[in-house]
């Protein structure tokens, strides 16, 4: 039966291969993991639907393929076993064809074979019992058709031999571009061969520039010609991983198709720096998690957006779509790379409701254990830069593949301590930017701005009396 | 340049040695006035004299322990086995003495003995004439073992073997003896034992063999070349020890190898073969290594049709050039 790439999640239309778990000519049982699906940044395993034997891979380690493409094909015990390869028994049986004895046959090269030191067999003369005096006649046999290596025939795609990753490497060779002439497509260590040879034919003929008609941005990656190793002497190439694909597409998607602009705001953030610092130890030994600022920040953000909408919807080039409910996407560094995993109904929840929740996704993510369902829904971006020493930033609008682009993203930089004037007096406060970038097709600076200040201005009315429960 | 065949090649291999060197004699069944089950040593008797041509007892093993005797007191003997399916009585003689006497004595002993026996199928000669012993002495350090294909060869490795200090197992295909004939120089000359020798160049597939094989693995590749496949034919020529090198090189060249013998495929040379580029040039290979050698059945049928089923032949080790080439 052919496997198809189920239906993972609400809202995820394609997924990328990362690894097969089994390969061509395994048995796999029932729900044993099958193979290594990335989407939305989420990679998990895909379960095997049947017990068999795999008898074909449709769907390449790297391939992005929209839900319900056929991925594999497995061969199920009562299946019938019409369509095997499996090579029949070789049933040779011989002839046999007299040779003439003749008296004593004389002993002498074939006239068309040249004597050299490396010497000749001699062809027709009939050996000769165990001493080579006889004259006895061996009856030719039927040319009996070398045992079939196992496997020979069996289907193989897109698993290179070493000699042709190695030759791949030295010369930086995409071997997706490269045509296989081996059993069933392998590309042998010939064809890359030839194929590097028509890439320096080539490098000498095409003129160094690409035609303007064809913007590099635009150029899929995989026909951007392999540089020559003498332009690459000090350069290294780092093959990127699926997350960084992912990555790279979706904040491309997003840079290229939303015309975004970008505020900066000034919080005063005193009042709940001292709040915080209040609460956090008793915090620590109720719920066993830290209080950080960022949690009062989701509370504000959540009711901000609450109070304006167009901040919490979504670009559908006809229309503006309102989403009723607040999700809200916290960024996090993972291992692999920038993942955001969703704090959903984020406005029905009390500060120290979303200090659980968001640490317990941020533990998680930071240890590769989110779900699809983490990842999806997510309305609105937050995302806390300052931790990272930013005192500002230009954030990119979050815009998932196979999704709609969200309206906006803020970001929370440094609480950084600070003179500032307040009504005609020098004051210390703890100051903390917060920038966001909006799409402006949805909203212009009034709106914007509309949310920014309710931020702010939810974030400095906290005081010593501020309940978090 | 004289034309000869691999027995004559033999025999004057064999000559040469005695009138260069006086510590050189032959013994074994037959050898002296029958001149050699397979005339080897026809003449010999009448040139060299009983004392140096020795016929012995119908039994191996004291054939064996003469020569090692002799050997350990400074003589140069050519023992030869009449055929190589008899050799197994030596083995305690020779591998359990001769391959160890230089290192169990700190190099005070060495055992410079020739050990020659014909070997192999494909000759009518059935369970006990078509045997092929040399697997069985490969596995032990100490011993070398030679494998020659041509007269060239023959002649040039077999003065290295009698020259040599060591025991020295040289195992000579019987059909190859009048069925090879080639150009031997008139010259004196040795050839290097524990050297390959690429008796054809190719760059799609390397074809490791030895022995007679390596007649039919050329017609193969001769066969391939008009379909555009280019063979490369190493003939091995020593087994023990092997030349590590020029199989490397040659499987690094192609990335594709085969090894071809008529003897019985496991624990055979093609294992050991194929190990030593799986470990060291692992990262050239573009198939997998491929091995094409004898069933695995107890010894030749007799039955004509039964031995050629048995019988590597140009065509089935063309059929498996041709499907790694296309690998």
């Amino acid at each position: 039966m052919i496997i198809e790439l189920p239906q993972v999640g609400e809202s995820v239309t394609e997924g990328t291969i990362v690894q097969w778990l089994k390969q061509v000519g395994d048995s796999v049982e029932r729900y044993d993991p099958l193979v290594e699906v990335l989407t939305d940044k989420v990679s998990m395993e895909v379960p095997s639907p049947v017990t068999g034997v795999i008898t074909e891979i449709l769907a390449m380690e790297g391939e992005t393929l929209p839900m319900g493409a056929p991925i594999a094909s497995i061969q199920t015990a009562d299946a019938s076993n019409t369509d095997s390869d499996s090579v029949a028994p070789n049933d040779s049986s011989y002839t046999n064809q007299p040779v003439a004895p003749s008296d004593t046959t004389p002993i002498v090269p074939d006239a068309q074979h040249s004597v050299s030191r490396i010497g000749v067999l001699l062809k027709d003369v009939a050996p000769v019992g165990p001493t080579g005096a006889g004259n006895v006649v061996v009856p030719a046999p039927d040319d009996a058709p070398a045992p079939q290596s196992k496997g020979a025939g069996s289907r193989r795609r897109r698993r290179y031999s070493p000699a042709v990753q190695r030759l791949a490497d030295e010369h930086r060779i995409d071997l997706q571009q490269v045509e296989g002439t081996g059993i069933n497509g392998r590309v042998t260590r010939k064809d890359v061969l030839a194929f590097i040879e028509s890439q320096a034919d080539a490098a000498v003929q095409a003129p160094a520039m690409p035609s303007p008609a064809t913007p590099i941005s635009d150029m899929p990656a995989a026909s951007v010609p392999a540089t020559s190793p003498q332009e690459s002497a000090d350069e290294e190439r780092l093959p990127l991983s699926p997350v960084r694909r992912v990555i790279a597409a979706n904040m491309k998607r997003s840079v290229s198709e939303i015309p975004s602009a970008w505020s900066i705001t000034e919080v005063d953030v005193s009042g709940l720096a001292r709040r915080r610092d209040a609460l956090k130890d008793e915090f620590m030994r109720r719920e066993g998690i830290n209080l950080t600022y960022l949690h009062f920040v989701i509370k504000a953000v959540a009711e901000s957006l609450r109070e304006n909408p167009l901040l919490n919807s979504s670009w559908g080039d006809d229309a503006i779509i309102l989403k009723r409910r607040i999700n809200i996407g916290i960024a996090v560094a993972a291992p692999d790379g920038l993942v955001v995993p969703v704090l959903r109904d984020a406005d029905t929840l009390s500060v120290a409701g979303i200090a659980v929740r968001a640490s317990e996704l941020t533990a998680r993510a930071r240890q590769g254990g989110l779900t699809i369902e983490d990842m999806q829904s997510g309305t609105f971006t937050l995302n806390n830069t300052g931790a990272l020493g930013s005192v500002a930033s230009q954030p990119i609008i979050n815009y998932p593949q196979g999704n709609h682009p969200q309206a906006a993203i803020l970001t929370t930089e440094a609480v950084v301590k600070r003179a500032v004037v307040i009504e005609d007096a020098i004051a210390i406060r703890a100051m903390m930017n917060v920038c966001l970038t909006f799409d402006h097709r949805i909203m212009d600076g009034a709106e914007a701005s509309a949310f920014t200040n309710a931020v702010k201005r939810r974030l400095e009315a906290i005081t010593d009396d501020t309940g978090i429960y | 340049m004289a034309e000869m065949n691999v027995l004559e090649a033999v025999r004057e291999a064999m000559r040469e040695e005695m009138l260069r060197d006086e510590r050189v004699f032959v013994l074994g069944e037959d050898v002296g006035v029958r001149g050699g089950v397979f005339l080897a040593t026809d003449g010999f008797v009448d040139q060299f004299g009983t004392e140096r041509v020795i016929d012995t007892p119908i039994a191996e093993s004291s054939i064996a322990g003469m020569a090692l005797g002799a050997a350990m007191h400074g003589m140069r003997p050519i023992a030869e086995i009449q055929f190589a399916d008899f050799i197994w009585p030596v083995f305690n003689q020779i591998v359990g003495e001769a391959a160890r006497a230089r290192y169990g004595s700190n190099g005070k002993l060495s055992v410079p003995l020739v050990l020659r026996a014909p070997e192999g199928g494909g000759v009518r000669g059935a369970l006990y004439h078509s045997q092929s012993a040399e697997a069985y002495f490969c596995h032990a350090p100490g011993l070398k073992v030679v494998t020659p294909a041509t007269p060239y060869d023959a002649k040039g490795l077999l003065k290295s073997a009698i020259r040599d200090d060591d025991p020295v197992i040289f195992l000579e295909h019987k059909r190859t003896y009048r069925l090879v004939r080639g150009e031997v120089p008139d010259s004196e000359y040795t050839l290097p034992i524990g050297k390959a020798d690429v008796k054809r160049a190719g760059d799609d597939v390397s074809v490791f063999t030895y022995g007679l094989m390596v007649h039919h693995c050329l017609e193969a590749a001769q066969t391939l070349e008009g379909e555009g496949i280019n063979a490369e034919i190493v003939d091995l020529r020593t087994l023990r020890p092997l030349d590590t090198e020029a199989v490397l090189e040659s499987a690094m060249k192609t990335g594709k190898a085969l090894v071809v013998h008529e003897d019985n495929k496991v624990g055979g040379i093609g294992g050991e073969v194929a190990a030593i580029i799986a470990e060291d040039a692992f990262e050239y290979l573009d198939a997998p290594v491929r091995r094409l050698a004898g069933p695995e059945v107890p010894a030749m049928p007799f039955s004509p049709p039964l031995e050629a089923l048995y019988m590597l032949n140009s065509d089935k080790i063309a059929d498996a050039i041709r499907s790694l080439a296309a690998y």
